[in-house]
């Protein structure tokens, strides 16, 4: 194919535009990775910087001091958040769990398919939604804020991470272990229970942690149900205190004190949330990586 | 035909092509393989492959599965090299030129393709399919690319069935007329050579028959090396036949002669069907 | 002869699962039997009327609605080509080593509570807009009406930033696993054709869109219910304002803030006609995102059988 030099050159130039832009163009994209990275890291680094500073035993151990008072911690939002986030597991464990076992050996109809599309509609339900759901359901029969609002707003927001965790999990045992212990002569619903989900027991429990993670984390839904408590309280059916929510008031104080407290509770809520996902990260090993927003 | 000394393999220095009689003149080999040998990181998939394709001649490449066929033709056009951890050693020759020398985007744009399945791109037109290749090499002209993607599709005998809905997706077309598409796409970049990996295998008798018809025309412009598991195809469509066994290339010869009268043992058995 | 221990395991395990069902619709019937009395009263001008005084009981919600779709809309505009950048690096640049830490850490990005995003964004993210990049913008691009004003640091860009920030995880995740989902044949024929790797990519690109633009419209879904990061860097007043300098206020921020406050009836009700605006977007927004993106997966399922 002879062509004439002018064309050659033009095709020369054209060739290496083309090479250099796609050059450039991976390089853009190697940018954005660092330009994401750059607030992860500058978070992890602020909170441990302040919170780590501000955390001393008192943090752990002392009640929240009067208004004005410097010193005291946290200790009831910790406790707080550990009652409301159990509340909350109470209500969604039996649901998603049995619902996600539903779907996973009984649920390729119509009314499964409903169940994990309304599934799916409750997981994207943004977490404020629950706490108003929670505030009309609860509080205002009730007429007063308790732990058992916090509880059901939690508990909403929890069940679509455990069924759908437990459902897919389910569906990655194999076949074949079904069939065997259906050939030995054991009733369908005990291969289920205790066949299949003792098999899949860790996957299910670390939906399960995920879901508490999400839930410890979560603080809208408890601005207006569990509302908040200086006091030291355990009844629930009185507001509860979390740490949260006091991370968001102190943060939003004028108290520098209050601050430094609101840092040191970052970190711990951090630190919780790291070591769940990384409990459920070396559980799974790959098995969810991606599905578990 | 001149035999190495020491080896089974042949180089083919012919002045015509005696077969179906059409004295098509060879000026000279469009592409020639030294010793080429491929590795899968410690696996070696083929093995001194000496080869020279004659220009504007179909060789075929022909043997059982695993045999390093398809090895072979995606070395040509460095297509080996999307794979991790694949290494070439020896020499690929096109035109005289050690094609590992060049960039590949080049080496690929005078080096075509078409694969086994059919694969437009689902998002684009027919027009723009066959388009496509004209306008990522920066060709932007709407006239000259309008007249390049008729005569494409004319070459590739599509032009008279999809000449009143060229704006309609590619997908939309029988599979037949999607490798068809394929073909025009890639005769659109006006490569020297089109290579051709089992390309009618995804289609049926009809369709197979069209693209066969297809390749007689094509090779008076083009150079086509075909691999087919398909013995009978290769004995209707090929000048030269290459007979491939466990990554070695065992007979090189005419086609007729492999077929008919072949020089090796292994070559006989495979053609007759004592293995496959 | 059935087994009784199955039928009644079958029916529990059905009946827990309907629950699932009964609980939206619950939640779905609450709202709107809770907001009945702001909706009478108002009708469809709830959402085109800008006034809010609880004093006098008149309540419209436009300056939510505006914060809620500038605030969401500039978030996409910074994340999705950060995202898509990502997802690429990720699928064609990084070597198989460097992909698996990258992509956790951008997961872990989504795994970060959203009142620490809140308390980061107020306390290190603001000063440093209203110290340096506010002031620098203001300087150079200070006539466009876009960044018109004094820079506070809260305001509609810090929580553009914010949720972007926040949103990009999701996008990014999902645009990774579409494209790597491409099938090979595609990029094989771009690149058989003399194309550049950047432009077989472009193929590949092409070929991912919807599922892309799931993803897209996920990290939307997500931006718009965002409540604490946003309610902590976004000024809560209710204007409405071109600049974006300007504070604003989101339909999730004054529900955050307000529903403490809430005394009387027509309040609350008021408040959970957002609120049950806020849940409508987001199923529908969520449902359209979720069947383009099944649209896409079950393609590639029908095309590999």
């Amino acid at each position: 194919m002879k062509e004439p030099k002018r064309l050659k050159r033009m095709d020369n130039y054209r060739f290496h535009f083309r090479k250099l832009t796609s050059l450039f163009m991976f390089t853009l994209c190697g940018v954005s990775v660092l330009i994401a990275l750059v607030p992860l890291i500058l978070i992890f680094y602020r909170t441990v910087a302040f919170g780590f500073s501000a955390i001393n035993w008192d943090f752990f151990t002392q009640m929240p001091k009067p208004v004005g008072e410097s010193g005291g911690g946290l200790a009831n939002a910790i406790v707080g958040t550990m009652i409301l986030v159990g509340l909350g597991s109470c209500m969604s464990l039996p649901i998603g769990v049995m619902a996600g076992i539903y779907l996973a050996e009984y649920g390729n109809n119509w009314f499964g398919q409903s169940v994990r599309f309304l599934t799916d509609v409750l997981n994207g339900v943004p977490s404020i939604v629950t706490g108003v759901v929670a505030y009309t359901v609860v509080v205002l029969p009730m007429k007063h804020f308790s732990a058992y609002a916090g509880g059901v707003a939690l508990g909403i927001l929890m069940i679509p991470t455990i069924t759908r965790t437990t459902e897919e999990i389910l569906r990655t045992v194999p076949h074949s272990l079904r069939e065997a212990a259906l050939a030995l002569g054991i009733p369908r619903w005990k291969t289920s229970l205790q066949i299949v989900l003792r098999t899949a027991m860790s996957g299910v429990v670390t939906g399960i942690l995920l879901a508490v993670a999400r839930a410890a984390g979560e603080t809208a839904p408890l601005l207006f149900t569990a509302l908040n408590n200086r006091f030291w309280n355990t009844s629930m059916n009185q507001p509860m205190a979390s740490l949260t929510v006091f991370i968001y008031n102190y943060a939003v104080s004028p108290f520098d004190d209050w601050i430094a407290q609101a840092w040191a509770g970052t970190f711990v809520l951090m630190t919780l949330i790291l070591l769940l996902s990384l409990t459920v990260r070396l559980a799974t090993r790959n098995k969810f990586a991606g599905n578990l927003l | 035909m001149r035999d190495y000394p020491g080896t089974r393999q042949t180089f083919i220095e012919m002045d015509t092509i005696p077969e179906n009689g059409k004295g098509i003149p060879v000026d000279h080999n469009k592409i020639v393989a030294e010793n080429v040998s491929a590795f899968f990181g410690k696996v070696q998939a083929i093995k001194d492959i000496q080869i020279s394709i004659p220009e504007n001649s179909i060789v075929a490449i022909i043997g059982p599965s695993g045999c390093g066929k398809s090895t072979f033709l995606r070395s040509i056009n460095r297509m080996h090299e999307l794979i991790h951890g694949t290494r070439i050693t020896g020499k690929i020759l096109l035109d005289g030129e050690d094609v590992y020398s060049m960039d590949p985007v080049l080496i690929r744009k005078k080096i075509g393709m078409v694969f086994q399945k059919p694969n437009p791109f689902p998002t684009m037109s027919i027009f723009d399919n066959v388009a496509a290749g004209l306008r990522m090499g920066g060709t932007h002209d709407r006239k000259n690319i309008a007249e390049i993607v008729e005569r494409s599709l004319q070459q590739a005998a599509l032009w008279n069935e999809v000449k009143d809905s060229l704006s309609k997706s590619g997908v939309g077309l029988s599979g037949g007329q999607q490798q068809r598409l394929c073909i025009a796409r890639a005769l659109a970049v006006n490569p020297e050579v089109l290579l051709m990996d089992e390309p009618a295998s995804a289609l049926d008798p009809i369709a197979t028959a069209k693209i066969e018809e297809l390749l007689f025309e094509l090779k008076k412009r083009y150079t086509i090396v075909i691999v087919t598991h398909n013995m009978q195809q290769a004995a209707r469509v090929s000048d030269y036949t290459a007979f491939f066994y466990m990554g070695e290339l065992i007979e090189y010869d005419v086609t007729k002669k492999i077929f008919t009268a072949p020089s090796m043992k292994q070559t006989e058995d495979y053609v007759t069907g004592r293995f496959g | 002869m059935i087994n009784p221990g199955d039928l009644i395991f079958k029916n529990l395990t059905r009946f827990f699962a309907a629950l699932i069902l009964v609980l939206v619709v619950l939640m779905a019937y609450e709202m709107i039997r809770t907001s009945a009395l702001s909706w009478n009263k108002f009708g469809f001008n709830f959402f085109i009327r800008s006034i809010w005084d609880p004093v006098q009981d008149e309540y419209g919600a436009l300056p939510f609605i505006y914060g809620t779709l500038v605030s969401s809309l500039l978030s996409l505009i910074i994340a999705v080509p950060l995202s898509l950048g990502i997802a690429v690096f990720l699928t064609e640049v990084a070597p198989r080593w460097l992909e698996r830490p990258v992509s956790f850490f951008v997961e872990m990005l989504a795994g970060i509570p959203s009142i620490v995003y809140g308390v980061w964004g107020f306390f290190v993210m603001v000063p440093w807009l209203r110290s340096t990049v506010e002031p620098f913008i203001s300087k150079h691009l200070g006539f466009i009406p876009l960044f018109r004003g004094a820079p506070y640091g809260v305001g509609m860009l810090a929580a553009g930033f914010i949720l972007s920030i926040m949103i990009l995880p999701i996008i990014a995740s999902i645009s990774r696993d579409v494209l790597k989902a491409v099938p090979r044949s595609q990029t094989e024929a771009a690149l058989a054709l003399g194309s550049t790797r950047w432009q077989a990519t472009r193929i590949a690109l092409a070929y991912s869109r919807s599922g892309i633009f799931g993803a897209v419209i996920l990290g939307l879904g997500r931006a718009i219910g965002e409540t604490m990061a946003v309610t902590m860097v976004i000024g809560n007043r209710p204007t409405i304002s071109a600049s974006l300098f300007e504070p604003g206020y989101t339909m999730a921020s004054v529900l955050a803030n307000e529903f403490t406050e809430a005394t009387s009836e027509m309040y609350i009700s008021a408040l959970v006609e957002i609120a049950l605006t806020l849940f409508i977007i987001t199923i529908i927004i969520n449902s359209f995102a979720r069947l383009l993106i099944w649209s896409v997966t079950s393609n590639e399922r029908a095309q590999k059988a």
